[in-house]
């Protein structure tokens, strides 16, 4: 027995011409929480991949126990202690919890006996981890934070020693996400090993033992957490000093440019996703929308966008009504003053297959300035794309690379400068810097305040709660499609969880129930 | 002839009609649930009755037909789980190139080996199935009620009827009572859970089409063994989108699919029975209303009124392991 659960040599892997990882070299010891950050792209999840068994590295061993070890496909990870909690659950949505914990390690072809053996371990390993969840509840009516619960019961049933974890809180609200700490503390105790990968700094700081950290598929360093601090990681990430609090000056807001009314909207199968949701938002001010992936965020900034039908409510741009419940137009509204930088950039903000020109002026084409005549003209288009490509430091600075090719946080940039240059009155945005990498970030957040500075109204959706804190000056808290609280930009996080979380609103019902 | 006994005997002939939508559309449940969506059900069982017909004819033996029936079909699924499996190719595509490849090559072989204008030579005696009948349907069958139930519905049926309504339960119990079913069924939900459980997305998928290749064999053979004698051109006649359209109205679960191919067979049963005998108050119903009701009614299904048909969630997807 050694006191090392995994250790890896000089892993090496490309896809093609992508060389995800280089000469890795990682020590992970025995009985303890070790953090693995880098961003987007820097080749954590490929590195974890392979120690899973989906891909076998080029070079390199990998030793668990002190053994070196050949991990050829999932099943020879399982039989060798590994287990897993995907990013993206690996589970079926409806069966039951038992039947996923089941699900691989069924140990007869006919499954009576299987059945009767899972739901005596299930019940042990609730005890032992305090991991409670009803084994014959469906997937899909259960909340992810049990969902994910389930995942890593899923592990620990086939006696999983070390378990990986691919950044777990992406889906969960802040109490939730404690909550999985804490079981990951319980878990270490038990003297499980746990690998936790992750782009977010403060939660590496608050559970690792250790930290390395991944830059462009490179092992950079190794620390101890408790003598390494935010600023040094984040650094070591990117491979530069980053400005993690972005500075912004007091709001100065002048007139309403924005004003919901009431607006509710209802989804495809008649289900009340936005309720009676109100609020004004005025030029120089950005007002940020906290909540939890899933609670009417998306569907409000999509009606207001004018790409989704409202059911009901009022919507006033710039003092003249918008018919949000009839069809708004989103390209009339372009003409009004209303810029909308979609949460999802690869379904609805970009053609990936254009090229990077074309993408620069999508929905803007009909603009006298990129016509000819009849046509688009070639030219004119491409000069204004290299002007936006110089202006926001999209890379490479190619205005005829096809858009697919471009990074995650390069492809933000071409529509952030597609939608800012326009010069709109009021600016929509969701997630600005979902799969953005650190450095892009920062870039990303000054823009979004020189806005403001320059007499915008800005919405801002984003499910990163320190996103919202950093960058709002009033800050709207959904959940379940309603505004459950509204807060300034100097709410504490513990606040805002719990607003998130919905716990504040259902104390409120209470009291309204017992009036 | 009273009620009765029209009634019993366009229920004789529903049973008759039903066990080819029987086995197609429990066919298409294997591969379906597993995630493979499967239009070549009617290519597959054409396929098989023509094997199943040649063969017969020319071994006169039944059993040397139907095992030919079972081999082709399974092969025509494995050409479609090559394209839609292993090659991720579009699983509808590859189903309706199975369905034309089969309809043209069927008549150009029956063409060039029997000369009978594209049909086989009739078959008797060994080479094909004789009706099974039951101790004592002779005897009771004066008895009123239970006679004509017992000696018309439950007897008298061929060794096939009687293994397609066993099919039923057996399907069920394999799909949730089994490893391999838990597993069918998950690789048709999320087949990211089967990978990352250590299991083969390809392999289990595979399995899952040989499954449906075997039962539409069953059916094909059905047609040109059992239920006439001998195979003629295209005589299949849609009954493989019948049961598509049976399994969907069934949503995708065994017991389901039995009520919706009898229900489909039933309203086939009664456009025949109907045929030239105008109904009292409501007159002459056109037989091309009965023909397309099926279709009409998995069509009213889908826009909503009866339920909703939620397919398999992978269904259609070919599976690549996400990097």
């Amino acid at each position: 027995m050694s006191d090392i659960a995994i250790e890896l040599r000089g892993i090496d892997k490309s896809f093609g011409p992508v060389h995800a990882n280089r000469n890795i070299n990682l020590v992970v010891k025995k009985g303890t929480i070790h953090g693995i950050i880098g961003e987007n792209g820097a080749g954590k999840s490929t590195l974890m991949s392979i120690l899973y068994g989906f891909y076998q590295a080029d070079r390199g061993d990998i030793l668990v126990d002190g053994r070196v070890l050949t991990i050829k496909d999932p099943n020879a990870a399982i039989a060798s202690g590994i287990g897993m909690v995907h990013q993206h659950f690996m589970l079926v949505e409806n069966f039951t919890v038992l039947e996923n914990v089941m699900l691989g390690a069924e140990d007869s072809p006919v499954l009576n006996a299987s059945i009767s053996k899972a739901r005596i371990e299930l019940k042990r390993l609730e005890k032992e981890y305090a991991l409670e969840v009803n084994p014959d509840a469906i997937i899909e009516e259960l909340p992810v934070g049990l969902q994910q619960r389930v995942e890593i019961l899923k592990a620990l049933y086939r006696k999983a020693d070390i378990l990986i974890l691919d950044e777990p809180t992406g889906v969960l609200t802040p109490p939730e996400a404690d909550h999985l700490f804490r079981i990951l503390e319980q878990l270490k105790n038990e003297g499980k090993t746990i690998i936790l990968i992750t782009h977010k700094l403060r939660e590496i700081m608050a559970v690792t033992d250790e930290v390395s950290v991944m830059r462009r598929g490179e092992m950079v360093a190794t620390r101890a957490t408790d003598k390494t601090s935010v600023e040094e990681l984040a650094e070591l990430m990117v491979g530069r000093r980053v400005l993690l609090r972005v500075e912004k000056g007091e709001a100065r807001p002048g007139d309403v440019k924005l004003s919901v009314r009431n607006l509710t909207v209802r989804d495809g199968r008649g289900v009340t996703m936005v309720d009676d949701v109100s609020f004004d938002i005025r030029a120089g001010e950005i007002v940020g929308i906290a909540g939890v992936a899933g609670n009417g965020q998306s569907e409000l900034l999509e009606a207001i966008a004018g790409i989704r039908r409202a059911t009901g409510g009022t919507v006033e741009l710039n003092g003249s009504t918008v018919d949000v419940t009839g069809l708004a137009d989103p390209a009339e509204l372009r003409t009004r003053g209303l810029a909308h930088v979609p949460e999802d950039r690869h379904h609805v903000g970009l053609v990936l297959k254009f090229e990077e020109s074309e993408n620069a002026i999508l929905g803007y084409h009909r603009d006298p300035a990129y016509k000819k005549g009849a046509l688009l003209d070639i030219a004119a288009m491409r000069a204004d794309a290299e002007e936006k490509i110089a202006r926001y430091d999209i890379r490479p600075p190619n205005p005829r690379l096809k858009t697919a090719n471009f990074s995650g946080g390069n492809q933000q940039k071409i529509v952030l400068a597609r939608e800012m240059e326009r010069n709109p009155d009021v600016l929509i945005i969701g997630q600005p810097t979902r799969g953005v990498d650190v450095g892009a970030i920062e870039f990303i957040h000054k823009r979004i305040i020189e806005m403001r500075d320059q007499g915008k109204a800005v919405l801002l959706v984003s499910v990163e709660l320190d996103e919202i804190r950093a960058l709002s000056d009033r800050i709207l808290v959904m959940f379940a499609g309603r505004v459950v609280g509204e807060r300034t930009s100097d709410a504490g996080e513990g606040d805002l969880g719990l607003l998130m979380a919905g716990v504040e609103n259902r104390v409120e019902n209470r009291m309204e129930a017992a009036r | 002839m009273d009620v009765f006994h029209m009634l019993v005997t366009v229920l004789e002939s529903t049973i008759r009609v039903s066990v080819p939508l029987i086995f197609a559309a429990l066919g298409g449940l294997f591969t379906e649930r597993a995630g493979v969506f499967d239009i070549g059900l009617e290519g597959k069982m054409l396929g098989a009755a023509f094997a199943a017909g040649a063969v017969a004819a020319v071994t006169g033996n039944v059993w040397a037909g139907l095992l030919a029936a079972i081999l082709i079909s399974v092969l025509l699924s494995l050409v479609h789980g090559y394209a839609s499996i292993t090659q991720r190719g579009s699983q509808i595509v590859s189903g309706v190139a199975i369905n034309f490849i089969v309809f043209g090559s069927t008549v150009i072989l029956g063409e060039a080996w029997f000369r009978q204008g594209g049909r086989t030579p009739a078959l008797a005696g060994d080479a094909r199935f004789s009706t099974i009948t039951f101790p004592f349907a002779e005897e009771i069958r004066p008895v009123p009620v239970i006679g004509p139930i017992y000696a018309d519905l439950i007897s008298g049926h061929f060794f096939l009827t009687y293994l397609a309504f066993a099919m039923v339960p057996i399907t069920w119990w394999i799909l949730y009572r089994t490893r391999f079913g838990l597993r069918l069924r998950a690789v048709g939900e999320n087949p990211g859970a089967v990978d990352t459980a250590g299991i083969s997305v390809v392999w289990m998928r595979y399995r899952a089409v040989i499954c449906c290749g075997i039962l539409a064999g069953l059916g094909g053979a059905y047609l040109s063994l059992a239920m006439t004698a001998g195979f003629v051109k295209g005589m299949t006649a849609g009954k493989g989108y019948i049961a598509l359209a049976a399994l969907i109205f069934a949503k995708w679960k065994p017991l389901n699919v039995m009520l919706a191919c009898l229900l489909f067979g039933f309203l086939d049963a009664l456009a025949i029975r109907l045929q030239g005998n105008p109904l009292p108050l409501i007159g002459q119903i056109p037989v091309q209303l009965m023909q397309a009701l099926p279709y009409i009614l998995t069509v009213i299904l889908l826009a909503g009124f009866i339920g909703k048909a939620v397919p398999p969630k992978a269904g259609g997807v070919p599976y690549v392991k996400e990097r």
